[in-house]
């Protein structure tokens, strides 16, 4: 029988919402790491009951969990998390230079092949990786020893490492977006990285066409066209048809072109799903709307997708790592807001219903699809 | 044997019951309480002190007998009645909101 769990990371713990293909009636289970900061989970491609998690709090730091069972149980797997070398210093906000400090995983990205094989994107923003199941970690320091590295400034949220891509077709290309720092591709498996952010244009830095330095809040990618990525930036949503090389603009006709998630329809590669956020200085929906806005032609032109959505008084906030999409048949979209609302759409996004209303601050969203 | 109480989020991680008891051969000392405890229960590791400096997390606090003995060296001992057991050590998580 087919079903969807749908993983919810928030500020005080994670969830886990099972529903059958209908995603009708839920089963919501949870608290999990309760009063913890549970950032990101994400189940292996190669084996949905293997699950990760990154659990944090301010009080004593990291902790990475999995889950062998479907996220039933759980262990805590390891957490040391040392970058390699000497790591030297990035620019602090106010432009002198400050010394890499890992504060907390954002987003675990486990290997499309390989259970066992998973990837931490971290703040300060480095990138890591595990080969025994979570226990332990190395870095992979091409990404942060690249000569731009020293000039990385954190985005308001810190400097994280918040996107990990892996293109399905060439096993050795990986993608990373860093906010304050850009968009980054490897070709040789992580070894080395280099930017890839020729087109984006940033007025809140000096030169607006600079090679890093844009604040890059999500790319998404559609596996079967790895070369078309699409990023929602600080402001502006971008579209690039060459693995990153250069990108444009669709931003369109869209309410503002500031927001935090992008993602792609399972079936539809230029069906994009975006969710305009009214300003850099106000993180919440324009007008008291929640709408997300879905593009049917890859961008440029978009419609508002607001049946069963609050559309007055509502001032939340939907994060970078807070939609995800299913593979059934009728594509599902799901979202979760900082309100402690978790939407799905089991018709890719003509009509919604909250799954849960009231949970803390939701900082994810991720969704498995089960056979 | 030394009691150690640990905060409840902790406690929770480590899958704990209540107080640990922690053996501590010879002159007993907050490093060697730590270094058993987190022996004993390895997802404690990193959230009390951090994994590579050893230094105490900043939001975490130690008491014993009444004091406050986050900030004497590690390698002082204990107060008497901790290192006997009599009086518990306590790691406590600082009141700082959330």
């Amino acid at each position: 029988m087919t079903g969807v769990r749908v993983l919810v990371g928030t500020s005080k713990g994670a969830f886990v919402l099972n529903s059958d293909g209908q995603r009708k009636l839920w089963d919501i289970s949870g608290p999990y790491f309760g009063g913890w900061e549970v950032y990101h989970l994400k189940g292996s491609p190669a084996d949905p009951s293997r699950l990760y998690a990154s659990q944090s709090s301010s009080w004593s730091g990291q902790v990475i969990q999995r889950s062998d069972d479907g996220g039933q149980t759980w262990q805590a797997a390891g957490n040391k998390f040392g970058y390699d070398g000497e790591p030297g210093t990035h620019q602090w906000y106010d432009g002198t230079p400050h010394p890499w400090e890992f504060a907390r995983v954002w987003h675990l990205e486990p290997s499309l092949n390989d259970p066992d094989t998973v990837y931490a994107g971290v703040e300060d923003a480095a990138l890591f990786r595990s080969d025994d199941g979570g226990m332990t970690w190395h870095e992979l320091p091409g990404l942060r020893d690249h000569q731009s590295g020293p000039s990385w400034q954190p985005g308001a949220g810190g400097m994280c490492l918040h996107t990990i891509i892996q293109d399905p077709s060439r096993a050795d290309r990986m993608f990373a977006a860093i906010s304050a720092a850009g968009a980054f591709r490897s070709d040789d498996s992580g070894a080395t990285w280099r930017p890839i952010n020729r087109g984006l244009r940033s007025e809140g830095i000096p030169d607006g066409d600079a090679e890093v330095g844009h604040c890059v809040h999500r790319i998404a990618m559609h596996p079967s066209r790895p070369d078309v990525l699409f990023m929602q930036k600080h402001w502006d949503v971008m579209r690039s048809d060459d693995a990153g090389e250069s990108w444009r603009e669709i931003s369109g006709d869209l309410p503002t072109d500031f927001g935090f998630p992008v993602d792609v329809h399972a079936h539809e590669p230029d069906t994009v799903y975006v969710v305009p956020i009214t300003s850099d200085s106000e993180h919440y929906v324009p007008e008291g709307k929640l709408r997300v806005y879905r593009s049917r032609t890859g961008g440029g032109e978009w419609e508002p997708l607001t049946r069963g959505l609050p559309q007055a008084h509502c001032y939340v906030n939907v994060l970078r790592d807070a939609m995800a999409v299913d593979s059934l048949d009728e594509c599902g979209v799901y979202f979760g807001t900082t309100g402690g609302q978790v939407y799905g759409s089991a018709d890719a996004g003509e009509s919604w219903e909250p799954i849960v209303r009231d949970l803390p601050r939701v900082l994810s969203v991720e969704v498995q699809t089960l056979s | 044997m030394i009691r150690v109480q640990l905060p409840a989020h902790l406690r929770r991680l480590a899958g704990i019951d209540g107080e640990v008891q922690v053996s501590c051969p010879g002159q007993a000392t907050q490093r060697l309480v730590l270094d058993q405890l987190e022996a004993s229960y390895p997802a404690l590791r990193g959230t009390i002190r951090n994994q590579f400096t050893g230094r105490r997390r900043a939001y975490m606090r130690f008491f014993g007998c009444g004091q406050d003995l986050s900030h004497e060296p590690p390698d002082s001992p204990l107060p008497e009645a901790v290192a006997a057991g009599a009086e518990p050590y306590l790691i406590v998580g600082a009141m700082a909101g959330g």
